[in-house]
């Protein structure tokens, strides 16, 4: 097991307008360590994809990137209402986000598919009433 | 290929080393050691913020004067539209035009001919099958150097169309081949008369294999004062001008996006605008568009940094001299996608310099990463420029790069000299 680079971000659920900034955050240092641009495209698309669910459903959580020469895994955790069905959620245009979100354009039931469809690996835990860690991983070789 | 040959450049002996430049300047390619700016060239966009914002005039743009041109026989002009905006109480632009002829160039292109057959064949290439949507104008050079350096995975999006800078270049040297058949290419000099310091490093350095086909760049503000007393505002007028409202109107931002009569499409000035759209662009976050107008300077070329108006009252006066002109003066033929001309087009995009990349190595990278965030964790995040970064971040990436010495933060040094007068304290109390 190579070395391991860890990035935390605390997602604030307060503060609607700060969502996204952790995975614009993700996405400078990952430039920096000389990603390639594609793989630097889909992490930041999953992340953004988990930390807007995250301030939208749970109140926020934490969000920790973990960069090793083999690949990115991106977790992320929260205490919020949990999943009741993953199933169902992980089916694309399901959601259940409230209206105000979906004026600002958010909540067409596309998040979660997305974060599977841009990773190699996504795995989530949920327990209803306790909360949700979502793993997620891209492949760097 | 990191061997970038900018237009703005430093006057050291006007910087005062204040850090006014450091803030302003959008990729962070400023810092100031022993005493002044520096321009790191390789993350230089040539936007001309610094020039905007320096108190003391000491960032300027090089750009060609007249006497550059001495050694063509025939000189010609290419006014951008931009510059019809600069003048008071112009009713028509012929006037400008001959005011150019008169001041030394034997003939007159007027780029806003040129954007009209751009934006005609942009409507016909956004018919295109297969092209990736949205797609990005790329007649701003500001954003298109951006765009390598910064958003490589954009590139695709790039209209791979030349600006009409070029192509009213290419159509001028034509035109005087065809006219005066004893013209050698060497003896046509053609020059741009610019809004913006990026257009003269465009000419220099090309844009990836693509070598400008333009000659000389003189700005707007160099011209102005000799090219308004030129101007005789006479009846009898030549009638030279070959342009429209589309033309015209490209000179400020929206004017090119509108040309394409599709009004799924995006228009945004100024750099902060430009780098927060092109972050959505690359996250996927904005709507189904077919083509984004991207402009580095606020309201468009107009806000230029080596114009003479504000870039309202320009656009105001482009709109009261647009009113009675026809839609465009100029047209082409009917046809397919596919039939436009080879030579509207550059052959390849620049190859992504990665710019922020901190080493060639990952692993070598990974642990300067993590030393920067340490270092980041221990100084104050105030970003006050005083080591002459321009944030705290900045600084520690510089300090791992070995380019500052820690020692360089002031804050840092007041605590340690603090504590030490304190340690000092204690012992002559004992």
């Amino acid at each position: 097991m190579s070395e391991q680079l860890l990035f935390t971000f605390d997602v604030d659920g307060d503060d609607f307008t700060s969502a996204g900034q952790a995975s614009s955050q993700v996405k400078r240092n990952l430039r920096q360590l000389g990603i390639s641009p594609d793989i630097i495209k889909r992490v930041s698309i999953a992340m953004y994809e988990g930390e807007i669910n995250m301030v939208i459903h749970a109140g926020g959580g934490t969000a920790v990137v973990a960069v090793t020469e083999e690949h990115i895994e991106i977790v992320l955790k929260d205490q919020g209402p949990g999943i009741k069905d993953i199933e169902q959620a992980m089916q694309e245009g399901f959601s259940t986000a409230p209206d105000d979100v979906r004026s600002l354009g958010f909540g067409a039931g596309m998040g979660l598919p997305n974060m599977k469809r841009y990773t190699d690996y996504m795995n989530i835990e949920s327990e209803v009433g306790v909360g949700t860690t979502i793993t997620m991983r891209v492949n760097l070789m | 290929m990191h061997n970038y040959d900018h237009s703005v450049c430093l006057d050291v002996n006007k910087c005062i080393g204040c850090t006014t430049c450091l803030r302003h300047c959008p990729t962070q390619a400023i810092r100031i050691k022993n005493g002044h700016a520096v321009i790191n060239q390789a993350r230089c966009i040539d936007c001309g913020e610094c020039i905007k914002c320096c108190p003391k005039k000491a960032k300027k743009a090089v750009c060609n004067t007249l006497k550059d041109l001495d050694n063509f026989k025939y000189k010609i002009a290419l006014p951008a539209p931009t510059l019809y905006g600069q003048f008071e109480n112009l009713e028509d632009v012929n006037f400008i035009l001959e005011g150019l002829l008169s001041i030394g160039f034997d003939d007159v292109f007027e780029v806003a001919t040129a954007a009209e057959l751009v934006s005609a064949y942009t409507r016909m290439y956004l018919k295109r099958e297969g092209i990736k949507k949205p797609v990005i104008s790329s007649a701003c050079p500001v954003v298109m150097r951006l765009i390598c350096l910064r958003f490589p995975s954009l590139k695709e999006n790039i209209m791979p169309m030349l600006p009409p800078m070029e192509i009213a270049a290419l159509m001028a040297r034509n035109k005087a081949k065809e006219e005066h058949p004893e013209l050698e290419d060497k003896d046509i000099g053609v020059c741009f008369i610019s809004p913006c310091p990026a257009k003269a490093s465009y000419v220099k350095n090309g844009f990836g294999e693509y070598k400008s086909k333009v000659d000389a760049v003189i700005s707007i503000s160099d011209i102005y004062f000799q090219l308004i007393n030129a101007m005789k505002h006479s009846e009898n007028v030549m009638p030279i001008s070959n342009s429209g409202r589309i033309g015209i109107g490209w000179a400020s931002s929206g004017g090119e996006a509108t040309a394409l009569m599709n009004d799924a499409y995006l228009a945004a000035d100024g750099i902060e605008n430009v780098n927060r759209i092109l972050d959505e662009i690359e996250n996927d976050t904005i709507p189904p568009l077919e083509f984004i107008e991207l402009n580095a300077c606020t309201g468009g070329c107009v806000g230029g940094v080596l114009t003479m108006q504000n870039p309202f009252i320009a656009k105001a006066k482009l709109q009261t001299l647009r009113r009675y002109l026809p839609v465009s003066q100029t047209s082409i033929p009917k046809g397919s996608p596919e039939d436009i001309p080879d030579f509207y087009f550059f052959d390849e995009l620049p190859t992504y310099y990665p710019i922020s990349r901190l080493s060639s190595s990952m692993s070598e990278s990974m642990r300067m990463m993590s030393e920067i965030q340490k270092l980041r964790s221990e100084l104050p995040g105030i970003d006050c420029g005083a080591c002459g970064a321009p944030t705290c971040r900045a600084f520690a990436e510089d300090v791992v790069k070995g380019t500052a010495d820690i020692k360089d933060c002031t804050i840092m040094y007041r605590s340690e000299l603090l504590q030490f007068l304190h340690s000092k304290g204690d012992e002559s109390d004992s």
